[in-house]
């Protein structure tokens, strides 16, 4: 029987998996972006998993909500890519350092 | 006249006429700096002879303050003077001696370019002698102190371009400065205990420190009156140069002969012995300061008596045989007999005077040469000049009859009548000193004046007597170096000349002695009796003998007995004590500070140490700050986990 458990666990996994991914990801911006879309499913998951559990579909009106914010935000994640490597002829994560004093 | 108008007088004279001289000596020129100089100091020689005279005549003692300086919780420190027979005294011949080498000077710096300069200092110095002396407090004394102190560094190192003199100045100053260190704790110890500075509230408050003990070192109590003794006794040790602080005064002889006459064997050096006489009540009271300072006082006359014996130089036989008397003077006044001592300070001041002008009238004639095996036969060059030199040696052994064989004899039968433990070795040095003060003065006198002459034929040529103004202060110190023991011996020592001034106890040497003196011409009599004429007869003899008769007998003894010799040549190895040992040490443990302390723990490790502490935290920090996003990301999510697993760990 799959219960709340299980799901909260992949929610978990998922998030791991995408916080690895920021953190051992030294190429790629694009893979940080993809990285935070997995993240805010992981936190979908949960909503979604938990309004079953309880019977209130509050959580699931939640998901729908971050789901466009999610779209809107790769489209101005991807648009900030797309400037970033005409200024920077580059879009390794090694180089990116501008933002110490 | 007012006695207080007076007393200003004769102190502000003198400053008045060094101020003038001093700051400006160029606009006033030569003649004028030293006739005011001479002015100032005579007007202070009639204001105390004056003085003087008013106490003989019956006036009662003079003690007021004129300036109150400040007052701090009920301690009033105010300038203030005390005339009684004591500092009337010491006024007097103050200001004689200072009269007579103010004239000296005249003569002995006339090519000096510094000259105005010269007549400055040594008016600076008879005013800060004269607020010594007359003060009424201990303050003051001790401002009077410090500036005869500051005037004989000025006049030890008045050739200021000789390295041997500045080095000589240094000596002074610093030996000196050990010796008021105690001086300065002792009158601090007085305060603390009797709450006041004035002499007279001082003496009236002694039981106060009686009976009261002082831990110096853990488990092992001091009489409170032996350590302010004790201390005031360092500090005269210092002044007064005796046995181990004396150094200096041997390398004083550096500076211009007037001020070695002056400062350094007729007043400065005494300041030591006039305060312990001043403070007689105190000493009264400690039996074991008064061991002590018999002890160091005869040790002093004897030992330093001794290296006269070897030395080539005519300044320092003179500066050694002043040792050797103030030793006398000190012993006097450990065995309890400071009227003794007082006199002998007298005597002491006219005769040494006399010889140090002598030696300095020989050193004129001689174009600055002072080694006496370059000297000799000077005697029908220079008459007056020997004549007056013989006077001063023979007052200086004792020779019957003179002002010094008054004292010196009076002394010696004190030590032996003295109750005081170490008088009986006290005695025994002062009477082989007579010897050996016999020897060495006429040694010096045969060296110089007799003989065959061992000067080169340039200077021969060039010899000649002083002119007036030199030849006038022998002739006038003379005159007390043969007469003075006649007129004062009875009065001062043995009848009641200093009324209150010094507490001498009846059960004293004195009051012993005062039963059996009968005028001056018994004691003379009384005196071949007993072995000090003798002996002092003998020396000269033995001089005449080593010096006239065989003169190369003195290299045979000195080579059949080479330790002895070399330890007086390198007189008992103080120098060589103090420089490696002492010198050395200090240097040492302040490089030891300056290194250690200064530059490892203050520089090292707190001023750098927190700097560089500061820098690496600032390094590391840095690292922190890598601007990669994901290094960031990876802090919030620590730092999240972190908050939150530690809030799971609240609940």
């Amino acid at each position: 029987m799959i219960g709340l458990a299980h799901y909260l666990l992949l929610a978990g996994v998922l998030f791991s998996v995408a916080v690895a991914g920021i953190f051992i990801n030294r190429k790629n911006v694009i893979l940080l972006l993809m990285c935070i879309e997995l993240m805010l499913l992981a936190v979908n998951f949960n909503f979604v998993a938990f309004s079953r559990f309880l019977g209130i579909l509050d959580g699931q009106v939640f998901v729908f909500f971050i789901l466009t914010v999610a779209a809107a935000e790769a489209a101005i994640g991807l648009a900030i890519l797309v400037v970033l490597f005409r200024r920077r002829r580059s879009i390794n994560v090694e180089e990116l350092d501008a933002m110490k004093g | 006249m007012d006695f207080a108008a007076v007393c200003l007088a004769v102190v502000l004279a003198p400053l008045a006429a060094a101020a003038v001289a001093g700051l400006g000596g160029r606009l006033v020129g030569r003649a004028a700096a030293h006739t005011l100089c001479i002015a100032g100091v005579a007007v202070s020689f009639a204001g105390s002879a004056w003085a003087l005279a008013q106490l003989l005549g019956g006036a009662p003692v003079f003690n007021e303050n004129v300036y109150s300086w400040g007052v701090s919780d009920g301690l009033s420190m105010s300038v203030g003077f005390q005339v009684d027979e004591l500092s009337a005294l010491m006024m007097t011949v103050v200001t004689f001696v200072s009269l007579a080498v103010h004239v000296y000077t005249i003569g002995y710096m006339r090519d000096d370019p510094g000259y105005t300069r010269f007549f400055a200092y040594i008016s600076l110095f008879t005013f800060a002698m004269l607020m010594l002396v007359m003060s009424n407090n201990f303050l003051q004394l001790f401002f009077g102190w410090e500036g005869v102190g500051l005037v004989s560094y000025l006049l030890i190192g008045f050739w200021y371009r000789r390295p041997t003199a500045i080095f000589a100045n240094y000596k002074a100053f610093i030996v000196n400065r050990i010796g008021d260190f105690a001086f300065i704790v002792a009158i601090a110890i007085i305060v603390a205990y009797m709450g006041s500075l004035d002499y007279a509230e001082v003496f009236a408050r002694i039981p106060r420190a009686i009976g009261h003990d002082l831990f110096l070192t853990p488990g092992e109590p001091s009489k409170v009156i032996t350590v302010i003794c004790v201390g005031l006794f360092i500090g005269a040790m210092g002044k007064s140069a005796q046995v181990p602080l004396h150094v200096w005064l041997p390398d004083s002889m550096e500076g211009p002969t007037p001020i070695s006459a002056l400062i350094h064997a007729a007043t400065m050096v005494t300041a030591g012995i006039f305060m312990v006489a001043r403070c007689s009540p105190l000493f009264e009271m400690s039996p074991d300061a008064l061991h002590f300072i018999v002890v160091i006082g005869a040790t002093t006359a004897l030992f330093m008596g001794l290296l006269g014996l070897v030395n080539n130089d005519i300044k320092r036989v003179v500066a050694y045989s002043t040792l050797s008397q103030l030793g006398y003077m000190t012993a006097a006044l450990g065995a309890g007999a400071y009227g003794a001592g007082i006199f002998h300070l007298m005597t002491h001041a006219f005769f040494k005077a006399l010889l140090f002008l002598a030696a300095g009238s020989v050193i004129i004639g001689m174009h600055h040469e002072q080694d006496m095996r370059r000297m000799g036969g000077l005697r029908k060059y220079m008459p007056v000049t020997y004549v007056t030199c013989v006077i001063g040696s023979l007052a200086l052994i004792g020779f019957p009859g003179m002002s010094g064989f008054f004292s010196k004899d009076i002394i010696i039968e004190s030590l032996k009548e003295s109750s005081v433990e170490g008088s009986g070795y006290a005695y025994w040095c002062a009477l082989i000193g007579v010897f050996v003060t016999a020897l060495y003065s006429f040694r010096l006198v045969f060296m110089t004046f007799h003989g065959r002459e061992r000067m080169d034929e340039h200077t021969r040529e060039h010899l000649h007597e002083s002119p007036w103004v030199v030849t006038l202060p022998l002739v006038a110190l003379a005159i007390p170096s043969i007469a003075i023991g006649w007129i004062t011996a009875g009065p001062v020592v043995f009848g009641d000349f200093f009324g209150g001034a010094i507490a001498q106890s009846p059960e004293g040497p004195i009051a012993r002695l005062a039963g059996e003196f009968h005028g001056p011409a018994a004691f003379v009599r009384h005196a071949f009796g007993g072995p000090a004429v003798w002996l002092a007869l003998a020396g000269v003899v033995t001089a005449w003998y080593l010096y006239l008769r065989r003169p190369e007998l003195p290299a045979r003894i000195a080579a059949q007995f080479p330790r002895l010799y070399r330890l007086l040549v390198n007189k008992y190895y103080f120098d060589w004590f103090n420089e490696n040992v002492v010198a050395t040490g200090v240097r040492n443990f302040g490089a030891g500070l300056w290194r250690r302390g200064d530059e490892t723990v203050i520089d090292g490790w707190l001023v750098n140490g927190s700097a560089r502490v500061v820098g690496a935290l600032a390094a590391a920090l840095r690292y922190v700050q890598s601007g990669y996003l994901y290094h960031y990301a990876f802090a919030m999510i620590i730092g999240l986990s972190l908050l939150l697993g530690w809030l799971l760990w609240q609940t």
